[in-house]
């Protein structure tokens, strides 16, 4: 396995190992598993809002996925070519916002359990930060799109809803839409425990729908993404060992971000409260 | 066995509220009526896949405007008698119960309505005629629960809208595709399309179950 081009020497045959064993089976369920439970266990105790080793660890990750994904060896692809690096940063938003979206969830449905207003606030935060992260994904796809899809030298379709029909980017727009119809629904109460419960309820039921619409949304619609239905291009199970063992960092990194941004503004938030109350 | 008593109370509640104040019924009437003469105005005979986008379109319309009315209507007093006397779950079954048998007319009339003035493509009827009382089902179970959810925030009819529209995309891209199948002499339906929109009406009808309680509590 060789990362760049050079051979490595023989002293570090160890992190070879390593990388060997985190491309393997165990190694990659581990890191899937990971990211919801440090997400959950993190910000469950808020004493874990204070620490920073996971905020070190957000920046190595992002680190080794910035420097790591433009260098490593990618499958020669036809229509994709040097464009897949973005699988890195593309698929990493969207990763990222599925992540908050749940952990939205989850303290939506503890607040429900313990009407403690804290949830509450948890709640709110993740969903705004999983909104500001679709967005971002659509800017990346926007990006990657205008280098393949929509070349604007090489214009493969001929107007812009033959590329918006797009099954991904209609479950991606469905979700973007619920959540900011959860922002304006929780806008527009005034009473705050009314807005916490309320805000919960709509919350869990837009969410428990949001899975079946992913998944049946790519079943009725024709799909323009690689390895779809339609597109000869590279298939997300045909991504290669070295993609492998920089995607999951990535993903991993950028969820990290993600909570990292969002612990900082409940902070705020909590600070806010607190004055509030004195 | 007193749930079921429950809700059947529950149920003719609503439907001797209707036909004794039949100015809800009839202004829904109302709206049908206009919405699909003011279309037969701007279009005369669309070919049928205009037909079928309009018609679920405006079926989404019909079952916001006659469902919104279900939870709004309903004082506080009131409100508050029934959470002494029966419990949250038999209230919104008898409130999904009854709104879906309100969604059922207004999707029959409102298919009459389009069939008489805009055309008719229907190539296999009674399946489509099936697929518009399962249509007019499904999106009444989600819109009956978003109307207990704007109920309680400042009432106000057009939040219901802007929350229902993208939890009711799925469920109307299955419609059109099934419907696009009921025109087509060629293409047949696949029941498994039906059972998932069976499907889908039964995780609401559980959600709803699960999370009205919570709206319950004044």
């Amino acid at each position: 396995m060789i990362l760049c081009e050079s051979t490595l020497p023989e002293e570090h045959w160890h992190i070879f190992k390593l990388a060997h064993w985190l491309i393997s089976y165990k190694g990659i369920l581990c890191l899937i598993a990971a990211p919801p439970y440090f997400c959950k266990s993190m910000v469950t105790n808020k004493n874990y809002m204070y620490k920073s080793w996971w905020k070190i660890l957000t920046i190595v990750l992002l680190l080794f996925t910035l420097i790591a994904g433009l260098f490593i060896k990618i499958p020669d692809l036809p229509a994709l070519e040097e464009t897949s690096r973005n699988l890195f940063f593309h698929v990493g938003m969207w990763m990222s916002m599925m992540t908050l979206f749940t952990i939205s969830v989850v303290h939506s449905i503890k607040y429900l359990r313990t009407f403690d207003l804290k949830y509450d606030i948890y709640a709110r935060q993740y969903a705004t930060s999983g909104i500001l992260f679709g967005i971002l994904g659509y800017a990346t796809g926007a990006i990657w799109m205008s280098y393949t899809w929509a070349d604007p030298n090489n214009p493969l379709f001929q107007s812009f809803s033959a590329l918006a029909r797009e099954p991904k980017l209609i479950g991606a727009a469905i979700a973007l839409l619920i959540y900011f119809a959860y922002l304006v629904l929780r806008d527009s109460i005034t009473d705050m425990d009314k807005r916490a419960r309320i805000g919960a309820v709509y919350n869990i039921f837009a969410y428990a729908m949001l899975f079946p619409a992913i998944w049946i949304v790519p079943r009725l619609l024709p799909s323009l993404h690689p390895g779809q239905a339609g597109n000869p291009a590279m298939n997300f199970k045909d991504v290669s060992p070295e993609m492998r063992l920089v995607e999951w960092p990535a993903f991993i990194g950028w969820s990290l971000l993600g909570v990292w941004i969002t612990t900082l503004k409940i902070r705020i938030s909590l600070l806010k409260e607190k004055k509030l109350a004195e | 066995m007193r749930t079921i008593r429950h809700i059947a109370t529950l149920f003719k509640k609503d439907l001797l509220l209707e036909v004794r104040q039949q100015y809800s019924f009839y202004g829904i009437l109302l709206y049908i009526a206009s919405t699909v003469f003011v279309l037969f105005l701007a279009v005369e005979e669309p070919e049928s896949k205009v037909w079928n986008g309009l018609f679920w379109v405006i079926q989404l319309f019909i079952c916001i405007n006659a469902v919104a009315k279900s939870f709004l209507q309903e004082s506080r007093g009131r409100m508050l008698y029934f959470y002494s006397i029966a419990s949250p779950a038999s209230f919104v079954l008898a409130k999904l119960l009854f709104n879906s048998l309100l969604m059922l007319i207004m999707s029959l009339l409102s298919l009459a309505l389009f069939a008489l003035f805009l055309g008719n493509p229907m190539v296999k009827a009674g399946a489509f005629i099936g697929l518009v009382l399962l249509g007019g089902w499904s999106l009444s179970l989600i819109f009956t629960f978003l109307a207990a959810i704007a109920a309680r925030a400042q009432q106000n009819a057009a939040i219901m809208a802007v929350l229902g529209f993208p939890i009711i995309v799925p469920q109307l891209l299955l419609l059109m595709k099934i419907s696009n199948a009921a025109f087509n002499p060629v293409l047949v339906i696949h029941s498994a399309d039906l059972l998932l929109l069976a499907a889908l009406d039964i995780l609401v009808i559980m959600l709803a179950v699960i999370l009205f309680p919570f709206l319950w509590k004044e």
